[in-house]
């Protein structure tokens, strides 16, 4: 290797730093790697936020009494037991309670996919006197915190009748509490759980239907009624669906008419497993709050696997049915 | 002759069938609205301003007393004040941290990684754990958390000399304000929160990333603007009218779990004071009422409308 040879390889060195396009190129490469980097972290912490405490709540579901005390171990049990699981699962009186709970959401989800779909058509392709000033009303019913009309609506549903004719008939009125028939009658008048939302959710989604296929139905001698049943409602299948992920949801995990309507704890699993620490504390006569602890963190997992299958398996049109339905519009 | 003039008379026009038919479709929405909203509201302020007596068989009987309720919830209840004032607080604060952080995830969950499906779906799941009963275990286990990390900076900070309080006191010796730095780590001491009451808002402003029509990114690049202004000049403004609606989810679904509530269903249901219960509702609704219509109208001053 003689110096002329080290000379051209200098000159070829310094003409490749000089050329743009590479240096360019690198630069761009180094920028993109640093910003999958930060994005890379930002990510996993973040997801970290959301999952540790849900990590650390299945783990502690496996824990024996004896791992409680023992300062040495983090996260990972060292007797895993399904001791916990046991007990939850006789305290929550798993499999009747999820099957109420079950039969409850959705046929709930039904009425309400029947009944909001049903106003937001009503909202989206007729013209009638003070339209603007009750769609106005719906978006106030999304808006009104619940529990400004909790006691009168918990008055009403402990006297309920209508219109004197039921005090007339037995006397007395009917008291509804402690049963689930006033939501069931709340959801058919549609302003069940966050009925506003979703009765806005189906109207900007019929908004985006051509007019067209109504009246290719009319001209084939179809009725109003039978356009909205057999042709609109099938045609709404995405919002429906998106509105039945986020009705599940929601009135799985609904509290306040939970409690305010007092339902039986045995009919609801999520209302039953706010009372569950205090049953074991007084049934299995565990005082040690670290340890019954265990049991309601075994219970907190029997209850949200059901919803996260759920979820699993719809999450798709979860986000897309967001997308389509036009919440964004 | 005079059959004819009543079937004419009786005889509807296209337009008024039709708006029959309309209003037949929102009829069950009509109802329920009012019987259970407009009487409620009616009711709820009659019992705010009355004593309530709960009479043996269930009924009730209210006796007009004016604003006592309203003057007892505010002058002389022992909490109600600081709860409702803490709460606007951590609302006011949260909101403009909850927008910007939902829409940077939503901008990171946009773009194209190994993934991101995955991502998704762990993002979302704060959607499904919202009741209460799970709540407050979560909290717990987020103690554990906070704690476990807590311990470790002191251990930390006792090994080699890294003391978070030593940070502060350098952020206020550069200068910042104390109100400033009080907000950084009160909004450090409550991410977990703040990351779960985010998560709806993030679906919400990824669809409307989703809706912006590719050309006008296109367009720009090919007219040579970089990263920065492409964000400023077509991604903000696209997703601006998104900030409205989240801005306003925030704030409903904020108050909806906050402690206000709580007092409230605790006066009327463990005390049985319907009437202070009421006031207190009455109260805090307009409250929140107030600052949904001056946050809007701020807002919608500046926002952009495609169409």
């Amino acid at each position: 290797m003689n110096i002329r040879n080290a000379r051209v390889y200098y000159r070829k060195i310094i003409e490749k730093v000089n050329d743009v396009t590479f240096r360019s190129r690198t630069v761009n490469r180094l920028k993109s790697l640093l910003l999958g980097i930060f994005k890379f972290v930002i990510i996993v912490g973040m997801s970290y936020i959301i999952l540790g405490p849900v990590i650390n709540i299945v783990c502690n579901a496996f824990f024996s009494p004896s791992d409680v005390y023992n300062p040495s171990v983090f996260m990972i049990p060292l007797n895993p037991t399904l001791e916990n699981f046991r007990r939850a699962f006789v305290r929550l009186d798993y499999w009747s309670t999820l099957g109420y709970t079950m039969i409850y959401i959705i046929s709930l989800t039904l009425i309400q996919i029947l009944i909001c779909s049903m106003v937001g058509y009503g909202f989206s392709r007729f013209d009638f006197p003070f339209k603007k000033l009750l769609f106005g009303c719906v978006i106030v019913t999304i808006v009104l915190p619940a529990h400004v009309i909790m006691l009168p609506i918990y008055q009403h549903f402990r006297m309920w009748d209508v219109f004197g004719i039921i005090r007339s008939i037995r006397g007395e009125p009917i008291n509804l509490l402690s049963q689930q028939t006033p939501m069931y009658l709340m959801t058919i008048l549609g302003t069940g759980l966050r009925s506003g939302l979703y009765i806005y959710i189906f109207r900007q989604f019929f908004r985006g239907l051509p007019k067209e296929i109504e009246e290719a139905a009319l001209i084939d001698g179809a009725g109003t009624w039978h356009t909205y049943f057999r042709i609109m409602l099938r045609n709404a299948m995405p919002a429906a669906i998106s509105v039945a992920v986020f009705s599940m949801v929601w009135q799985y995990n609904d509290m306040f008419y939970a409690r305010l309507f007092s339902i039986p704890t045995s009919k609801n699993l999520t209302f039953r497993l706010s009372t569950i620490q205090a049953t074991i504390e007084f049934v299995d006569q565990i005082k040690d709050p670290m340890i019954s602890q265990l049991a309601v963190y075994a219970g907190i997992t029997l209850v949200l696997l059901p919803i996260l299958i759920i979820y699993f398996v719809l999450q798709k049109y979860f986000v897309e049915g967001i997308e389509r339905s036009g919440i964004v519009g | 002759m005079n059959k004819s003039i009543k079937k004419r008379k009786i005889r509807l026009t296209l337009r008024q069938k039709k708006a029959i038919t309309g209003f037949m479709f929102i009829l069950p929405w009509f109802t329920g609205f009012m019987v259970y909203y407009v009487r409620s509201l009616v009711l709820n302020i009659r019992f705010s301003l009355s004593k309530v007596e709960i009479l043996q068989t269930g009924g009730y009987q209210a006796t007009y007393t004016g604003l006592a309720n309203y003057r007892f919830a505010l002058l002389e209840h022992a909490r109600f004040n600081q709860v409702l004032v803490d709460s606007l607080r951590d609302i006011l604060i949260d909101i403009p941290f909850i927008i910007f952080f939902s829409l940077f995830m939503a901008i990171l969950l946009n773009s194209r990684f190994k993934g991101r499906a995955l991502v998704r779906v762990i993002f979302f799941l704060p959607i499904l754990m919202g009741s209460g009963a799970v709540l407050r275990s979560l909290e717990l286990a987020t103690q554990n958390i906070i704690g476990g990390a807590s311990a470790m900076i002191e251990e930390l900070s006792t090994g080699t000399q890294i003391n978070i309080g030593f940070f502060l006191d350098v952020m206020e010796e550069l200068g910042l304000p104390t109100a400033l730095v009080d907000y950084i780590t009160g909004l450090v001491s409550r991410i977990f929160e703040i990351v779960r009451a985010s998560s709806v808002q993030i679906i919400i402003f990824l669809a409307a990333l989703q809706s912006i029509p590719n050309s006008l990114y296109e367009c720009a690049k090919i007219e040579g603007a970089t990263g920065y202004e492409t964000f400023w000049k077509i991604t903000f403004p696209m997703v601006s009218p998104l900030i409205l609606t989240n801005v306003v989810y925030t704030i409903v679904d904020f108050f909806v779990n906050s402690e206000v509530v709580d007092l409230a269903y605790e006066v009327a249901f463990t005390n049985y004071n319907y009437g202070l219960s009421a006031a207190m509702s009455t109260i805090s609704t307009a409250v929140i009422c107030l600052i949904l219509v001056i946050v809007s109208a701020l807002i919608t001053k500046r926002t952009f409308y495609y169409n």
